[in-house]
C-alpha cells in the first residue's frame, strides 16, 4: 500500500501537442493518501481513464512524475508497480476456468498454490462466484464475467492501489447496488487505496470518502461529498453534482455588492475587488427559499417529489430552481425569493471567487 | 447474431443465387456422375460400366501416389504457412502509416494470376538466369528444379508459401485487430508473460479467423493446379504431379472420360470429407 | 527483442518482392541480354516488350478479355449475393442451413473437376468462347464467397434499422437500396474485391471455356511461352502488366481487406 503523488502531470495522445485541446491531461498535481477511497468523477472525455492508465503504468505521461511513497515509478511497468485495475468492459481469459482466471494474477507472481487457493476461495465467496469456480469463464453472462474482472482486481493482497474504471457499466441496476456495497466492504476490510472512476454522481458519492472532479483534463475540485455539495469550487461541480444542479445566474459586482438583474444580493463574504472575467452567481436550489422581502419572481412549475418539492421560478429570462419542504405552501400572490447569504457564491469564468472579509 | 424471423418468402431472395450456382454445379456434376459409370470411344457412344472405374481408380498405384503427394504437399504448406502467417501478423504494427504499406504489399501476390505466379517463379528459380537459382548454386548447393526432384519439390513449396502466406497473415491480423485494448492492458496489470498473452488472449481470439484460414488454405492447396503446372509441368517425372494435374492429364490429355469422371468425384468427396473433419475438430470446443 | 519486431514483416515483404523484382527486371531486358548471361538489372534497358504488348492486338485484347469477364462476374456475383445474404442474415426459412452449406461446398469443388463438363455444357448452349461463359462459370466459387462475406457484414447491422425503415413506410426494395446498402458499403467493397481477385487469378476454367474471341491474357501468355520459344522478356512484361489491375484494386480496399473474412460466419 502506498501514498501516490502525481507531480505536474501532463499527457497528450498527439505527437506534438500544440493548443490546449491536444492535451488529454492539462497539468495535474495530486496526492492520494494511503488507504483512501477515492471517486474520480467527470463527464466522458475529461481524462479520467487517461489518469488511471498513467497511475497504473499503462501509459507514460508526456510530462511530469508519478511517485509511490515518494519513489519515482514513472518509468516502471504495470507489473512492477503492484497495482490492480478493473476495466469498463469485462476481460476474461476464455480458455480458463473461473478459478484459473481469478488465480492468474497470483500465479504470474509465483504465489504458492495453497495461498492461491485460499485467496481465490475468499474472493469468490465475497463476489458470490463460489458455485462457478470450475466452469469455463467464456460461458458466463456479462454480469458474471465482470465479477471475474473485479475478482482479479481484488485477489492480490499486496497491491498499492486498486483502480476501477466505470466497472459497473454493463451490470444491471440491482446487482450494481450490491456490488458497490461489496467494494465498500472490501475497502473497509483490507484498507486498500481505491480509485473508482465513474460519471455517475450517486456512485461516486456513495463509494468515496474523497471525490475528485475532473473537467477538460483538469481537476476542478477534490473534497468530501459534503464539500462538493456545500462549496463547489467551480460552476461545473455545482451543476454536475446535486439534483437538480446549482442555479447559475449572471451577476455584477459593484463596490462590494453583488447585483443580480438589478437586485442586490446579500452575501456573507462578497468579493473584495471586482474579479476579472464573466461573473456568475451560484446558489443551490436547497439554499433558495421564498421570502417576503426577496426578489420578485413568477412561479413556472412545481414538481412534488414526495420528500420535497422542486419549484421552478422565473425572473425575467432567468430560470431558478428551489427546493421547498414537503407540504410547504407555495405563495401564489407576487412570490419573492431570497438566497442563503452563507451559501451563495460568486464565480468568475466558472471558478469560485474567494470571499473577502467574512461576516 | 440477432434473432431471425421465419419467412418462407425469403426463398425469392436466394432464388437467383440458387439458379446461378445450381446451373454451374448440378448440370456438370450430373455429367460427371453419368460419365463415371460409362465407357466411350468417341462419337458420343457410351457403354455402361458400372463401378469399374471406381474399382480401378481405388486400386490404381498412380492415383495412390498422386494422393500421397497431394497430402504431403498440403500438410507441408499448412505446417509452414499457418505458423509463419501468425508470427508475421503478431509482429506487424497495429496502427500507423506502415499498416497500409504492409497490407498492400503483402496482398500483392494474392492478386497475380496463377499462371503468372508459376511463370514468375520459373524465371526466378532457373539455375542459369534466375536470381534464386544462381544464388543457391552460388552457395555451393546443387540446385536445378527442372531436373532434380528435391529441388522441384522444395521450389513448389516455397512458391506456395510465397503465394499464400499473406492470406493467413491478413486473416490473423484481422483477428488480432479485433481484440480490445483492455485485454492487453488487463494482461499487463495481471503480470502475464508474452507467452501467456499469446496463449490465453491472442490465440483464442484468433481461433475463428484461423479456422477460416486453415480451411481455405487446405481446400485451395488441395485443388492446386496452375502454378505447379506452369512451374514444373508436374515433373521432373511425377514429383510434382498433384491430384488436379493428374486429373487433367487423364481427362484432357488421354481423353479417358470415364476414369477421369470417377476420379473427379472421388477427389471432390475427399476434399469435402477432409474439410468437414477439419471444421468439426477445430470447432469442437466452441461454446461449451 | 521488441526493438527488432519490425524486422519480421520487413524481411517477409522483401521475400515477397524479390520474384516480382526479377520479373520486372526481365521485362526491361532484350532477349539477347536475358539469354546472354546473368545480370541483376537491365544493362540494355528497353521498353520494346511493353511496346509490343500495347501495339499487338493479340496481346492487348487478352487484357481486355480478362477485364471484361472479371467485371461481369463481379457484378453478377455481388448483385445476386446481396439479396441472398440478406435472406440468410435476417430470415429463417425451409432448408436455409442446408442451402448455406451446399453453397459453401461449391467453394470446395476443384476447378479441374469441372473443366471438361463445363466445356460441354457451355458448348451445348452456344456460349463457348464468350465473356459471359467465363463470368458465369466463375460464379460457381465467387457467389458462395460473396454470400458468405456479405452475410457476415449484414448480421452485424442491427435489425432495428430494418424495422424502423418499414415503420417509416419504406418498401423493401427502396429500403434495401436507399438505407441498407449504404450501411454495408464496406462489406460490398470487400466482397467485390474477393470476387475480382478470384476471377482474375483463375485460369483453368477461363482457358477451357475460350479459344479466340474471349481468350484471357493469361492464356495468351501460356501460348507465347510454349509456341514461340524463349521470348522471356515479352512474357515477363505481360506478367508484370497482369499485376497492375490487382495492385490498383488492393490500394482502394486496403483498409477493408483485413476485415473481410474476419466478419464472415463459420
Amino acid at each position: 500500500m502506498a501514498r501516490i503523488t502525481l507531480e505536474t502531470l501532463r499527457h497528450s495522445y498527439v505527437e506534438k501537442p500544440g493548443s490546449d485541446v491536444d492535451w488529454a491531461l492539462a497539468s495535474l498535481d495530486l496526492e492520494w493518501t494511503d488507504g483512501g477511497a477515492y471517486a474520480l468523477l467527470g463527464p466522458s472525455g475529461c481524462g479520467k481513464t487517461t489518469l488511471l492508465n498513467i497511475i497504473s503504468g499503462l501509459l507514460r505521461p508526456t510530462e511530469g512524475r508519478v511517485l509511490f511513497d515518494g519513489t519515482d515509478v514513472t518509468d516502471k511497468d504495470p507489473v512492477d508497480r503492484h497495482v490492480a485495475q478493473v476495466f469498463q468492459f469485462p476481460v476474461v481469459y476464455d480458455t480458463m476456468s473461473v478459478f484459473d482466471n481469478l488465480a492468474f494474477p497470483l500465479r504470474n507472481r509465483g504465489v504458492a498454490e495453497p495461498a492461491v487457493r485460499e485467496r481465490v476461495t475468499e474472493v469468490a465467496r465475497m463476489l458470490e462466484l463460489d458455485g462457478l469456480l470450475a466452469r469455463r469463464a467464456s460461458g458466463l453472462s456479462a454480469d458474471g464475467k465482470q465479477k471475474i474482472s473485479l475478482g482479479r482486481g481484488l485477489v492480490r493482497s499486496d497491491v498499492n492501489v486498486v483502480m476501477f474504471d466505470e466497472p459497473l457499466t454493463v451490470i444491471d441496476p440491482h446487482l450494481k447496488w450490491v456490488l458497490r456495497s461489496k467494494l465498500k466492504e472490501v475497502h473497509q476490510r483490507f484498507g486498500n487505496t481505491m480509485i473508482y472512476v465513474t460519471h455517475d454522481q450517486t456512485e461516486a458519492l456513495t463509494f468515496a470518502d474523497q471525490v475528485v472532479v475532473m473537467l477538460g483534463g483538469r481537476v476542478v475540485q477534490i473534497g468530501t461529498p459534503v464539500d462538493l455539495f456545500e462549496a463547489p469550487r467551480h460552476t461545473f461541480v455545482g451543476h454536475f453534482i446535486g439534483s437538480p444542479g446549482m442555479n447559475i445566474l449572471p451577476c455584477a459586482v459593484d463596490a462590494g455588492k453583488v447585483v443580480f438583474d438589478g437586485e442586490t444580493v446579500a452575501l456573507d463574504s462578497p468579493p473584495r475587488a471586482v474579479p476579472a472575467g464573466t461573473l456568475e452567481l451560484g446558489v443551490r436550489p436547497e439554499f433558495v427559499r421564498f421570502a417576503p422581502d426577496g426578489i420578485a419572481v413568477e412561479v413556472v412549475k412545481v414538481d412534488d417529489l414526495g420528500r420535497h418539492q422542486v419549484v421552478e421560478v422565473r425572473r425575467g429570462a432567468h430560470a431558478i430552481k428551489l427546493i421547498a419542504a414537503e407540504g410547504e405552501a407555495i405563495p401564489s400572490e407576487r412570490p419573492r425569493i431570497a438566497f442563503d447569504p452563507r451559501r451563495a457564491r460568486v464565480y468568475a469564468d466558472g471558478w469560485m471567487v474567494e470571499g473577502g472579509a467574512s461576516r | 447474431m440477432t434473432a431471425r424471423t421465419t419467412n418462407q418468402k425469403a426463398w425469392w431472395l436466394v432464388a437467383p443465387v440458387v439458379v446461378l450456382v445450381a446451373f454451374n454445379a448440378l448440370v456438370p456434376m450430373m455429367t460427371v456422375v453419368n460419365y463415371s459409370f460409362q465407357e466411350t470411344f468417341g462419337d458420343n457412344v457410351f457403354f455402361w460400366e458400372g463401378f469399374k472405374w471406381y474399382e480401378e481408380l481405388l486400386r490404381s498405384e498412380r492415383f495412390h501416389d498422386a494422393l500421397v503427394r497431394q497430402l504431403a504437399f498440403t500438410a507441408t504448406i499448412l505446417a509452414i504457412e499457418v505458423p509463419l502467417g501468425v508470427a508475421i501478423a503478431l509482429a506487424m504494427p497495429r496502427r500507423g502509416p506502415w499498416v497500409s504499406v504492409c497490407l498492400v504489399l503483402m496482398a500483392l501476390p494474392l492478386l497475380i494470376p496463377w499462371n503468372v505466379v508459376g511463370a514468375m517463379w520459373n524465371i526466378f528459380a532457373l539455375p542459369d538466369i534466375g536470381l534464386l537459382g544462381r544464388l543457391i548454386n552460388g552457395l555451393g548447393v546443387d540446385y536445378n528444379f527442372t531436373q532434380d526432384p528435391t529441388s522441384a519439390w522444395v521450389t513448389t513449396v516455397v512458391m506456395d508459401v510465397w503465394h499464400w502466406t499473406s492470406l493467413v497473415v491478413l486473416l490473423a491480423y484481422a483477428g488480432l485487430c479485433s481484440i480490445p485494448d483492455a485485454y492487453y492492458q488487463a494482461a499487463k496489470i495481471d503480470g502475464a508473460s508474452a507467452w501467456s498473452v499469446f496463449r490465453h488472449i491472442q490465440l483464442p481470439k484468433m481461433k475463428r479467423v484461423l479456422t477460416i484460414a486453415i480451411l481455405l488454405r487446405f481446400m485451395d492447396s488441395f485443388m492446386i493446379y496452375t502454378e505447379p503446372f506452369v512451374l514444373t509441368g508436374g515433373g521432373p517425372g511425377n514429383t510434382t504431379t498433384f491430384l488436379s494435374i493428374d486429373l487433367v492429364k487423364v481427362a484432357l490429355g488421354q481423353f479417358d472420360l470415364g476414369p477421369a469422371a470417377a476420379m473427379s468425384l472421388v477427389y471432390f468427396m475427399i476434399v469435402l470429407l477432409l474439410s468437414w473433419v477439419f471444421y468439426t475438430v477445430m470447432m469442437r470446443n466452441e461454446g461449451t | 527483442m521488441r526493438r527488432l519486431k519490425w524486422l519480421v514483416p520487413t524481411l517477409y515483404v522483401v521475400f515477397l518482392m524479390l520474384p516480382i523484382y526479377w520479373l520486372l527486371n526481365m521485362s526491361f531486358k532484350t532477349t539477347n541480354e536475358i539469354l546472354g548471361g546473368f545480370s541483376l538489372w537491365p544493362t540494355e534497358f528497353t521498353l520494346d516488350n511493353y511496346r509490343k504488348i500495347f501495339t499487338d492486338s493479340t496481346w492487348y485484347t487478352g487484357y481486355l478479355n480478362s477485364l471484361t469477364y472479371v467485371v461481369i462476374n463481379t457484378v453478377i456475383s455481388v448483385t445476386a449475393a446481396l439479396p441472398a445474404a440478406y435472406a440468410f442474415s435476417r430470415y429463417r426459412f425451409l432448408g436455409d442451413k442446408h442451402l448455406f452449406f451446399w453453397l459453401l461446398t461449391n467453394r470446395m469443388a476443384p476447378p479441374a473437376v469441372f473443366a471438361l463438363p463445363f466445356f460441354q455444357l457451355y458448348s451445348a448452349i452456344g456460349l463457348f468462347d464468350t465473356h459471359i461463359a467465363v463470368a458465369l462459370a466463375h460464379c460457381l466459387f465467387n457467389i458462395p464467397l460473396a454470400v458468405w462475406i456479405l452475410e457476415g457484414f449484414m448480421s452485424s447491422v442491427p435489425k432495428e434499422l430494418d424495422e424502423t425503415a418499414y415503420v417509416d413506410g419504406y418498401s423493401f426494395p427502396k429500403f434495401f437500396v436507399k438505407i441498407f446498402l449504404p450501411t454495408i458499403t464496406a462489406g460490398v467493397g470487400v466482397a467485390a474485391f474477393f470476387c475480382f481477385m478470384f476471377s482474375w487469378v483463375e485460369l483453368l476454367l477461363a482457358k477451357t471455356l475460350t479459344s479466340v474471341d474471349a481468350k484471357p491474357i493469361a492464356a495468351t501468355m501460356t501460348r507465347t511461352a510454349s509456341t514461340s520459344g524463349y521470348e522471356l522478356g515479352l512474357l515477363a512484361a505481360a506478367g508484370t502488366l497482369t499485376i497492375v489491375p490487382g495492385a490498383f484494386v488492393i490500394y482502394f480496399v486496403r483498409n477493408y481487406i483485413a476485415k473481410g473474412f474476419a466478419l464472415g460466419r463459420v
